[in-house]
């Protein structure tokens, strides 16, 4: 590899030829400071649009001061990254950007998490020389759909949210639009969020360093139901929610705090405490048995069997193929999300258990992701106009609501889950992450298949975090073709084969954010942080290897489930509760023919 | 959000047309800005269902498309007035008052930059230069030049244009 060699702030450095002279500072420990720049290396994440100037460095010889994200170094070049040129430029740029910029940060969803308000922490900015008069700065109407609130006024357009959406998930909701001062980040035509192609994904909320996107609230809703006499809540908690919410606690990232977590939702006072993981388990028997079924036809030489059959766990998923491939809306499982197939479960199976009235029962999902908040609100997951699951709250919302409470999570001690919704097995959380749900369908698919035990439960082959990948698993002689997406863009290419007749795999598992729902948009925010998803994946298969039992077949719950209510897998019942259809929702210019 | 999908109509000529502009580009993104100024050229601006079709011909985002048109003064998405009036904002029409004629045209036309009035005869844009900066400040209608403008000559100019109908 060339080498270049350079000196940064009186330093000689030697770096590959092409780094970027942000790179070469961060690997001297030179932390030069950065706004619209973003990465996620291990995930092919990149934003430097080079646009908001924070990052500018002196460059001897050179008469303008140069943005050391998208300057690369030359030989013998000699920077300076802190002379007073250097910082009295970067306050200017800073200054700038604020008197454009509400400073409401008290009342701000993002205080104490905004990197803009760590940049005017960090520069010391106290008086504002470009504050115009009031109502100087642009104006936008805050706009709030399902997931997703838009607080444009706040936008810097390092325009992160829109390189995740067009390049990283290729849905293409958000552009760039208008120029000078109305210029803002937003859809086709300035609509609703709702009426664009929009998934709810979220990774926009997930990267926006201010407060311009951010999360719809219901904690305030959800603690209403806890107090009210009248209501029963039942909580559920998602598998990658306990890898990263000990992050909000100060605690490790990677730290498996299942236990904590337990016994923070029921010092919150929720009346019954139960696992997402579960459904999870009851997820892969419908979903694998669909496997099977489909499988089995077509190799009984019904080539009309929709195959590759693909997971439908996802809810931004669901949205993004009903948006872009509906014409492919045959091929998924139908199977609900984990989410919804608990909601329909507690609010049927559950609730005459306890013989709690329906809508006497608030359900309450806490979710590492923004599509779910969405999801809830489908009209299919609706008994007559009272939704499975009341409310879906992100792994952020709970810790606020812990913090609310006084509750000291780091010290709290380990609490179990309530029965019988509450027992799970380790192939029910490594749904939280890619790969994961295809390798627990697996476990069970083979033993069911083979009728005979697996010879090793970890299928190595269908974990990692490239964007796609894909393995053959012999299922006592039976090739299963499998492929695994994460990242919308990566579930395209799938897509597009599929379509082309080229694909070779019977089984497809996609995740709409990249690495799955470790790195979903309810999650602790990582800041570019790469090596924080790293450490929740491993956190993830470690809490499986931990788990008693490791094959969803097995949990002695959903066996008995099975026998006093549902019956058999994708039998009447499973249908009436657990299964689901999917809409065309695609755009189309038609010619009409009466004008 | 309903779960029905969005079905935009259009005049089959139209779409035909937008087709073929998009076809004589090879339906290349990159050709984006080509493909608005023809089709601006054909029918007169560029409405929300054009730039959907455009999207689905290009293969990009509609957002994209918008992002561009809402980029770019020259591109509209309101239908030109009968007889388009165009106000000199250069340096030369600037100093001499070419502020006031704008302000004379709103006024009289009760439209802002960028519109068009209610009965389709008259929209309203600004300029840069049209190379007649002797006869400053200058506005055209309907192509037609008329300099050294007063504010009080716009009511008669619109009056004449108005009584052609």
């Amino acid at each position: 590899m060339d080498m270049i060699k350079l000196t940064i702030d009186n330093r000689e450095v030697e770096v590959p030829k092409g780094t970027t002279i942000l790179k070469a500072a961060q690997g001297m420990g030179i932390d030069i400071p950065t706004l619209c720049h973003f990465e996620l290396n291990n995930l092919g994440v990149h934003n430097k649009p080079g646009g908001c100037r924070i990052c500018v460095v002196e460059v001897v010889g050179r008469r303008n001061l140069a943005p050391a994200c998208v300057t690369e170094c030359m030989p013998d070049m000699v920077v300076r990254t802190n002379s007073m040129r250097v910082i009295n430029a970067r306050r200017t740029v800073l200054e700038l950007i604020l008197s454009d910029h509400p400073a409401d940060c008290l009342q701000c969803a993002k205080n104490g998490n905004c990197e803009l308000q760590d940049l005017a922490v960090r520069f010391g900015i106290r008086k504002n020389p470009f504050i115009g008069p009031e109502h100087s700065q642009s104006s936008y109407q805050i706009e709030v759909s399902p997931s997703i609130i838009r607080d444009m006024n706040k936008c810097v357009m390092c325009r992160r949210c829109e390189t995740m959406c067009n390049e990283m998930q290729t849905v293409g909701a958000l552009s760039a639009i208008e120029r000078g001062f109305p210029a803002v980040v937003s859809t086709a035509f300035n609509q609703h969020l709702d009426h664009s192609p929009c998934t709810f994904c979220g990774q926009c909320v997930a990267v926006c360093p201010v407060g311009a996107l951010t999360e719809v609230d219901h904690t305030g809703a959800v603690l209403r139901a806890i107090v009210d006499p009248n209501k029963k809540t039942v909580v559920q908690v998602a598998p990658a929610v306990r890898v990263a919410i000990g992050e909000e606690f100060g605690m490790e990232p990677g730290t498996i705090a299942t236990g904590k977590l337990t016994a923070a939702l029921k010092a919150l006072g929720f009346d019954y405490v139960f696992d997402t993981d579960w459904s999870a388990d009851l997820t892969i028997m419908e979903e694998g048995t669909e496997l099977i079924g489909r499988l089995t036809k077509y190799l009984g030489g019904d080539k009309s069997v929709p195959l590759p059959i693909l997971t439908s766990c996802c809810p931004a998923w669901v949205n993004f193929f009903e948006h872009q491939f509906p014409e492919m809306r045959d091929l998924p499982s139908t199977a609900k999300s984990p989410q919804q197939m608990f909601g329909a479960i507690a609010k049927s199976y559950f609730a005459e258990k306890i013989n709690c009235k329906r809508e006497d029962m608030i359900s309450v999902s806490v979710m590492p992701c923004l599509a779910k908040k969405y999801e809830v609100g489908r009209d299919e997951f609706k008994v007559n106009g009272n939704p499975d699951v009341d409310y879906s709250i992100s792994t952020r919302e709970l810790a606020r609501l812990i913090k609310m409470a006084n509750i000291d999570f780091k010290s709290l001690p380990d609490a179990e889950f309530d029965s019988p919704l509450g027992q799970s097995t380790g192939a029910g959380v490594i749904f939280g992450t890619t790969g994961g749900v295809i390798e627990a369908a697996v476990r069970t698919a083979y033993e069911i298949i083979t009728k005979k035990p697996l010879p090793k439960i970890d299928f190595e082959e269908l974990r990692g975090l490239e964007g796609v990948r894909s393995a053959t698993i012999d299922v006592d002689g039976l090739k299963l073709n499998i492929g695994i997406a994460h990242g919308l863009k990566n579930a395209r290419k799938l897509l597009e084969d599929i379509k082309a007749g080229k694909s070779q795999f019977h089984a497809i598992e996609i995740m709409a954010c990249p690495g799955g729902c470790i790195d979903g948009a309810g999650q602790p925010l990582h800041h570019g942080n790469a090596d924080i998803i790293k450490a929740r994946w491993e956190a993830i298969y470690r809490a499986d290897r931990e788990m008693p039992i490791r094959k969803s077949h097995e949990n002695p719950s959903i066996q008995a489930i099975y026998k006093e209510y549902l019956g058999e897998p994708c039998g009447h019942k499973s249908h009436e509760l657990l299964h689901t259809h999917y809409f065309d929702r695609q755009t189309t210019v038609e010619v009409d023919l009466n004008k | 959000m309903d779960n029905k999908k969005i079905i935009i109509k259009m005049k089959t000529e139209v779409r035909e047309k937008v087709i073929e502009i998009c076809k004589k580009f090879n339906n290349d993104p990159g050709e984006l800005i080509n493909v608005l100024h023809q089709t601006q050229d054909f029918l007169g601006y560029l409405p929300a269902e054009v730039q959907e079709l455009i999207a689905e011909e290009l293969h990009m985002p509609t957002a994209k498309v918008y992002g561009v048109v809402s980029f770019y003064a020259f591109f509209t998405m309101t239908p030109k007035g009968k007889y388009p009036v165009s106000v000199c904002m250069g340096t030369a029409c600037y100093v001499r008052g070419g502020e006031k004629i704008l302000d004379a045209f709103k006024k009289e036309l009760g439209v802002e930059v960028g519109e068009t009035d209610a009965d389709g005869l008259f929209s309203l844009t600004s300029l840069r230069c049209v190379g007649a900066c002797g006869l400053a400040p200058v506005a055209m209608v309907n192509g037609k030049v008329f300099g050294r403008l007063a504010p009080a000559n716009i009511k008669d100019i619109v009056k004449e244009y108005r009584e052609m109908e």
